[in-house]
């Protein structure tokens, strides 16, 4: 393979794991407060593709596609957190997950029932090369989704850093009692942290929508697993391990697309990787 | 001999629903792989009577041990992973089950196997399955009443504490989940057996949600939980046939409301 093969490759695969990443993110954050798999996190990703392909078609303008992606995202993430997990706190954890690939399947589902089980397209951007490295062109989609998740991660590497927010959901994740008798509210900060991690899957699937140019309604049954492998990967609740494994993992299905061809499923690839990884370190690549 | 067609089916997914709740509701190992073990016993007793010549009756044996045998492998694997790692990483068995069967080149590809000798008419291979569940069953209430069954429910409650009282946590985990996965391996072969023609996608993600779906809902770790889960969700797609552009999305919902208002499962106590 020459160099410049390996280039295109190796951005669409930086470009596809960036949205892993940001789709995992939202996931790792809400295991860290509840201990819970949220599975349904996919069917809020899906959803904010349908608000983002709703307002593109409405108003042509990409700025609106992302906002009310990030808003329905995060009503039907917030609807999701009040009516499903907060009850359901304390239960042992097969509860909620069970409970949570129901919402899944009833998600994409009722998707299809509204809007069709056709593909939506959502043309905001052309795929044509706007950046060149060398002789790799990269594409006016692609430099939305990698600049989108750059800016996006360090927003929120922001809030969960440098601010009483972030600080008061570390209190949380390491000891809730503790947390609590502190005068932290609990059902408040996880509704928030419902609500960040939804909008980020929303933009998620906006910017995915873009990228492929289509939205429908199973787009998401490939992360809704997908996510799931890239968070353990990463180490459950590690922030950095997320966003690492979300872009190696991206980078690795490339490539592996491109030396084995179709001979092997590229999920087949994914959690092959994840087993082997879970063998040697069963706390995960970045977990402690 | 449509409905002998439907309780015959309905009987195979309570094999299924009991082999996965001696893992999961009384040993409390989730796993989200338990379709790939039942595709094991399919694709070994396809194999073996339709290219191998092997009659129906070693065939089936081989089909319980071939699920058993990987199950073992993977239960003592698998005891490494804390709980919620374990649930994600069974998925993949799916995904590496439907590739193996895919791709390895004595199953037949996408196409699959196709005429597969049933041994009996249909009426006779109910009789067969009838017996298969019966067996299942008691088995299923052996191992609850044993020893081993009440070590498990301790374990299930605390491991700790029942490691702290002498239970041999790793035997009994590694025994619940092999038997398990043997027993799925036995539907396996009946499966191949009465259906005569299987494909890799048979035995992929969305029939090991279906069959946790039947034991949750049904009620873990009790005898009657997982065979009214069974009926119940098996026999879904049969009572909601006139909706069924609404089947999925009610299906789904089923799930939710269930864990949500009554998630001990319809015949589960109380925790």
């Amino acid at each position: 393979m020459d160099w410049v093969t390996f280039g295109y490759l190796a951005v669409d695969g930086l470009a596809v794991g960036s949205v892993y990443a940001l789709t995992a993110l939202g996931l790792t954050l809400v295991y860290g407060l509840l201990r819970v798999l949220h599975v349904a996190h996919a069917g809020v990703y899906a959803v904010g593709a349908y608000g983002g392909w709703l307002a593109y078609s409405a108003t042509e303008h990409l700025g609106f596609a992302l906002a009310a992606g990030a808003l329905a995202a995060t009503l039907f993430g917030l609807f999701l957190e009040w009516w499903f997990y907060r009850p359901l706190a304390g239960k042992p954890p097969l509860i909620p997950l069970i409970g949570s690939i129901g919402l899944f399947l009833a998600t994409g589902d009722l998707l299809r029932i509204l809007f069709g089980p056709y593909q939506q397209s959502l043309p905001a951007l052309e795929p044509r090369p706007v950046l060149f490295l060398g002789a790799v062109g990269v594409t006016a989609p692609q430099v939305a989704v990698l600049l989108g998740t750059a800016l996006l991660l360090l927003g929120v590497y922001g809030v969960t850093a440098r601010t009483r927010l972030g600080l008061a959901w570390r209190a949380l994740a390491q000891d809730l009692e503790v947390a609590s008798a502190l005068g932290i509210h609990p059902p408040r900060h996880t509704a928030l942290a419902f609500a960040l991690a939804s909008a980020l899957a929303g933009v998620a699937g906006v910017l995915i929508g873009v990228y492929y140019n289509q939205v429908y309604p199973t787009m998401g049954d490939v992360p809704a697993y997908k996510a799931l492998a890239v968070v353990v990967l990463g180490g459950l609740g590690s922030v950095w391990g997320t966003v690492a494994a979300g872009v190696l993992l991206g980078l690795v299905e490339s490539l592996a697309l491109a030396f084995l061809g179709n001979a092997f499923p590229p999920e087949g690839v994914a959690f092959l990787a994840l087993i082997v990884v879970l063998l040697v370190r069963p706390q995960g690549l970045f977990g402690r | 001999m449509y409905a002998v067609t439907v309780l015959t089916l309905l009987l195979l997914f309570a094999i299924l629903a009991l082999s996965l709740n001696l893992i999961t509701g009384v040993a409390g190992q989730v796993t989200l792989g338990h379709a790939a073990f039942f595709g094991v016993g399919a694709y070994t007793l396809a194999y073996l009577t339709t290219e191998a010549g092997v009659g129906f009756g070693p065939a089936l044996a081989a089909s319980v041990l071939a699920a058993g045998v990987v199950g073992l492998a993977l239960g003592a694997v698998s005891l490494r992973l804390r709980e919620d790692f374990l649930a994600i990483a069974t998925i993949g068995v799916n995904f590496v089950a439907v590739a193996a069967f895919l791709y390895l080149p004595y199953f037949g590809g996408a196409f699959g196997i196709s005429d597969i000798p049933r041994p009996a008419g249909p009426l006779g291979f109910f009789g067969l399955v009838l017996l298969a569940f019966a067996f299942t069953a008691w088995l299923h209430e052996r191992v609850r009443a044993s020893d081993l069954g009440l070590a498990l429910l301790a374990l299930r409650e605390s491991e700790a504490a029942a490691a702290a009282l002498g239970v041999d946590v790793r035997r009994f985990k590694v025994t619940a989940f092999a038997l398990g996965c043997a027993l799925a391996g036995l539907a396996g072969g009946l499966y191949a057996s009465y259906i005569r023609v299987i494909h890799p996608e048979d035995f992929g993600f969305p029939l090991s949600v279906t069959l946790l779906a039947m034991v949750a809902v049904g009620g873990m770790g009790t005898l009657w939980g997982p065979i009214a889960g069974a009926v119940l969700l098996g026999g879904f797609a049969q009572a909601f046939a006139f909706v069924q552009n609404y089947q999925l999305f009610l299906y789904g919902l089923l799930l939710a409301l269930t864990m949500r208002y009554r998630p001990q499962g319809l015949l589960g106590r109380r925790p």
